[in-house]
């Protein structure tokens, strides 16, 4: 049964609701507008029915369209987002942009602007909620390689599964090596294989790039296509290379790590450690750091929280949050903040893969 | 037309990030801030209560900090501390600032 495709439109102005709700029936698509007047009643009306595209104004009482978008964008980061405003100030656009909006547009006031934000929001309606790459929706990684290969092109791809990032080097056709985190050449191909959802760039070809893959591409996708069916079959449906240590013991083994401690919230904050003799306490300390400043954010609307560092005369720790997984890592003394906050993004996403 | 700005209601404003600096002291009070007036004083409380229990607590939990720093997408807030009390910067990041890369 086909359905149609739901937007949901926030503006405290009913005027403007109005005029919108008429402009957006032109859609090619002709989805179903729904309108709200309130940040809260768009979040009641998230809760009760799916949409597919979420348009929210900036400006509005109460709850403001940044602190919407910020509480959406945690709730439902499948909902495609656009932030519409009549405010003129780039620091908006940055912290839109840094909640991770689709679009930021200002409210169009000609025909010309009313038109490219229609097809804007046409394609933001056509892309897929599924599993598949951005700027190339319902294509596997596989099916974009494939397709590099077969038009014996060169290039170099850059893939993002949120902040671990891939390279595969395409030369005439051929995968000529591939990098990852902690990967290079094939194990980094198939790890990257791997990943379900991403996004990714084509990037101007390296043709000095040193060849470590030697393999014809169809055998490598034939390998991986196998390792994704197993993994699946074994009904994991994770990563498919072989990873026999845990996450603690593989973040405890990276270089200047001291130890390194993970609360699962969903287990009630169940604590395990690496490194630590009584982790109890600095699990207490880690959990209630990580909300104090997750619930701040929400008020100040500062965007998601990243990580936190804290450093002392002993020692020096770096917390995040990845999943339902509160994270705490000791560094080594000597390690500068920048290091540790780049080695703290290799954490989670370590922990993330 | 005066008449009707009367009865008009007033436009909501959007809350810009705060940059600047305070300190506060022990119990959580202002002594010296250049954070601008716009911002509300209930929000630097809140951001000063919750850096003062985070190191009141990490001493608690036999981390003692001098410093920590939180690093939101839009802000990054250093608060280093002061005797009991801490004195607290805040500035806000854009995509293409410097403290943002990676």
């Amino acid at each position: 049964m086909e359905t149609r495709l739901k937007i949901l439109l926030v503006d405290d102005d009913p005027a403007v609701l109005e005029l919108y709700q008429e402009l957006l029936k032109k859609l090619p698509s002709e989805p179903e507008i729904v309108t709200a007047s309130s940040g809260a009643r768009a979040m009641a009306l998230l809760e009760s029915e799916p949409f597919r595209l979420l348009i929210c104004d900036l400006k509005m009482p109460k709850m403001d369209g940044l602190q919407v978008l910020s509480i959406v964008r945690r709730k439902y980061p499948m909902l495609r987002t656009v932030a519409l405003t009549a405010v003129l100030d780039e620091q908006f656009r940055s912290r839109a942009y840094a909640l991770g909006v689709d679009l930021f547009w200002h409210k169009p006031t000609t025909e010309q602007e009313v038109q490219m934000f229609l097809e804007c929001l046409e394609s933001l309606l056509g892309q897929e909620n599924e599993n598949g790459f951005r700027g190339v929706q319902s294509k596997s990684l596989m099916d974009i390689i494939q397709l590099e290969c077969i038009s014996q092109s060169s290039s170099l791809l850059r893939i993002a599964n949120g902040s671990v990032i891939g390279r595969i080097w395409i030369q005439e056709g051929e995968v000529i090596d591939a990098e990852t985190t902690d990967f290079k050449g094939e194990e980094a191909f198939h790890r990257i294989l791997a990943w379900r959802t991403g996004t990714f760039e084509s990037m101007a070809p390296e043709p000095h790039r040193e060849r470590t893959i030697y393999k014809s591409y169809n055998a490598l996708l034939l390998e991986s296509a196998q390792a994704l069916d197993e993994a699946l079959s074994a009904g994991t449906g994770q990563d498919t290379t072989s990873i026999t240590l845990s996450p603690l013991t593989r973040v405890v083994q990276m270089e200047g790590v001291e130890f390194v401690l993970a609360c699962n919230r969903s287990a009630g904050g169940k604590a395990e450690a690496r490194g630590l003799e009584n982790p109890d306490r600095l699990a207490g300390w880690t959990q209630q750091c990580l909300q104090r400043f997750a619930d701040l954010s929400d008020l100040i609307h500062a965007g998601p929280l990243e990580q936190v560092e804290g450093s002392g005369p002993q020692r020096q720790v770096s917390l995040a949050r990845q999943g339902d997984f509160d994270l705490c890592v000791g560094w080594k003394h000597d390690l500068s903040s920048a290091h540790i906050r780049d080695a703290m993004k290799n954490v989670t996403a370590l922990w993330a893969s | 037309m005066g008449l009707l700005d009367f009865f008009a209601k007033p436009a909501p404003s959007l809350l810009r990030l705060p940059s600047g600096s305070f300190t506060v002291d022990r119990k959580g009070a202002v002594l010296v801030s250049t954070v601008a007036s716009s911002f509300p004083t209930e929000l630097i409380h809140q951001i000063s209560s919750r850096v003062l229990a985070v190191f009141h607590d990490a001493t608690e939990a036999q981390l003692p900090l001098s410093q920590i720093v939180i690093n939101y997408s839009s802000l990054k807030i250093t608060a280093r501390e002061l005797r009991g009390g801490a004195i607290v910067f805040l500035s806000p990041r854009t995509p293409f600032s410097s403290t943002n890369k990676s």
